[in-house]
């Protein structure tokens, strides 16, 4: 009875049938390496800003090591409240419309948690991050992808998106800045989908993760358009604009009644994040703003860098106006993204995650991550550029 | 004019970056970046170039001390006067008009204490119109020009994450 296989029939089979991601492969092929420069890698390469880490230290030190309200601490949902109003032109509640969570990644669960009935459908566009299939499944949901593509910047098409839409569909899941593409969307490309999910009822699960890291003009969340408000669920966190992963802090605003929905969810499952952690993202909301500009000034940098080095090996890439990925077109090699990623790591120890990993649509890309320091871009983009060649003679 | 701060920030991270490699960086090309840094010499926004090093390794720069001087402003000229003649010694690395409980903050570098020691009674504290000197020396650096001496361990990273 007590065998693996005996008991892998008690494996809920939609858990059982979901695909392990992609990048988990690609990881265990990199581990087994040395001295790899890896452009795989979805998270700052700075560490967090020595002034939230101090607040950190300084909220261990007063004894604040108790469990918080399920929402967060009052002082945190204020000042994401104030700082959600001020960047991005939409007021929420701080007692009623905002949820503060383990990483965004457990506010997108929440989100998907409360609002997916068996069978209901939602739409996301990808190549997209890996986890919103699995989730909308681990709910019972459809997942319905819509495929963007590199002659669209890599935007969702608002079209395709209608066209995907059926009675069934529930929700859309806008992830603008993109990883792993780095696409963002213009504001008629934003309008026109707010339009569409008003038209269909729709609600619209806005992942805001990368907001910060936009180069050229900030596009407006959809939450802020007209009548979008109340259909919008405005997800973000710390992770990526302040440096902050490890402290897994992110948060969702939204309509009082989905908020307490979800509130349950987080409740019965998490009960409330890390309080050292809250307190630290309070600090990174009040006082770590330069910190986190200086951050986007360097990446903005690098993927000048990084754009024009991939461009000059005759890998066609797109200049992105956010999140800190490139996503080069690498057809002219004649591989494919898995072929092209694992044979870079073999011969040149460079580490680039397929863009198959993504969803169907990202074969014949790869992500490039700069996330890294600007010294190792320049390295792994003169080994990348040998390795291209070599391939080229080889044909 | 954007083009102007991202180049003084780059070149205050690494005064000996290229022309071409900021160019690589800010998305523009080597003649204007040189013709800007040019242009920003000629304005004296940028009035030199130096190295950060361990100045112990000089042995007229191993002792460094801050004095806070305290002097009487001249009815013609104010504190400028005696600031531009202290500031003409070689001794004198920095000098600041301060607010607060004292009026100019000198630095000072030499050979070794005596030698500064020296310096702040026979020259400084003689000065018409100096009042008083407070000397202090500095025992040990821990950050200098936005550079921490002492550099973070590098964490621990996942190599390929999603």
């Amino acid at each position: 009875m007590n065998d693996s296989k005996s008991l892998r029939k008690h494996i809920a089979p939609h858990i059982a049938e979901l695909p392990k991601s992609g990048i988990r492969d690609f990881f265990e092929l990199v581990n087994t390496m040395d001295d790899v420069i890896s452009l795989g890698i979805g998270e700052p390469d700075f560490v967090t800003p020595w002034t939230i880490r101090e607040a950190a230290i300084y909220s261990i030190e007063k004894g604040r090591t108790s469990y918080t309200s399920n929402l967060g601490t009052m002082s945190l949902r204020k000042a994401i409240c104030d700082y959600v109003n001020r960047e991005y032109h939409i007021s929420y509640c701080p007692k009623n419309e905002c949820i503060v969570c383990v990483g965004v990644s457990e506010a997108f669960d929440l989100a998907i948690r409360a609002i997916t009935s068996p069978g209901d459908e939602i739409i996301y566009h990808e190549p997209c991050y890996v986890s919103y299939a699995a989730e909308i499944r681990m709910s019972h949901g459809v997942p319905v992808p819509v495929s963007t593509y590199e002659k669209n910047h890599f935007a969702l098409d608002p079209e395709d998106l209608e066209r995907a839409v059926t009675p069934k569909t529930k929700a859309i899941i806008l992830n603008f800045p993109c990883n792993p593409t780095g696409a963002t969307l213009t504001m008629e490309q934003t309008e026109r989908i707010a339009e569409i999910a008003r038209k269909h009822d729709l609600l619209v699960l806005a992942d805001h993760i990368y907001s910060e890291l936009t180069y050229g003009e900030k596009t407006p969340s959809i939450a802020s358009l007209p009548g979008m408000k109340e259909r919008t669920i405005f997800l973000h966190g710390f992770s990526k604009a302040f440096a902050m992963t490890g402290f897994r802090i992110g948060y969702a605003c939204g309509p009082a009644d989905v908020i307490d929905a979800m509130m349950k969810v987080h409740q019965y499952s998490m009960l409330c994040a890390s309080i050292t952690a809250q307190d630290a993202a309070e600090e990174a909301l009040r006082n770590g703003e330069n910190a986190m500009l200086a951050m986007k000034n360097e990446y903005a940098n690098r993927r000048n860098v990084i754009v024009s080095r991939l461009n000059g090996m005759g890998l066609p890439c797109l200049k992105p106006e956010g999140s800190f990925y490139v996503f080069p077109n690498i057809t002219s090699t004649g591989m494919s993204s898995k072929d092209f990623a694992v044979n870079l790591l073999n011969r040149k120890k460079v580490a680039v995650v397929p863009g198959s990993a993504f969803g169907t649509c990202g074969e014949g890309y790869v992500r490039c991550s700069y996330a890294t320091s600007l010294e190792g871009i320049r390295t792994a983009m003169d080994r990348m550029e040998e390795f291209v060649k070599e391939v080229r003679g080889e044909k | 004019m954007e083009l102007k701060k991202q180049i003084l920030r780059l070149l205050a991270e690494d005064g000996r970056m290229s022309a071409r490699d900021m160019a690589e960086r800010l998305d523009s090309d080597e003649k204007t970046i040189a013709d800007m840094i040019e242009q920003l010499e000629r304005d004296k926004v940028i009035f030199g170039y130096c190295a950060m090093f361990d100045e112990t390794e000089l042995p007229e720069n191993a002792v460094k001390a801050i004095i806070e001087v305290k002097i009487r402003p001249e009815r013609d000229g104010g504190f400028d006067k005696i600031a531009r003649r202290l500031s003409r010694f070689p001794q004198v690395s920095s000098l600041y008009l301060m607010s607060g409980g004292f009026d100019l903050m000198v630095e000072v570098k030499g050979r070794n204490l005596n030698e500064v020691a020296m310096f702040v009674s026979s020259k400084l504290a003689t000065i018409d119109g100096v009042l008083s000197t407070a000397t202090h020396f500095l025992l040990k650096k821990y950050k200098e020009a936005g550079k921490l001496l002492q550099e973070e361990e590098p964490h621990e990273r996942l190599q390929v994450t999603p």
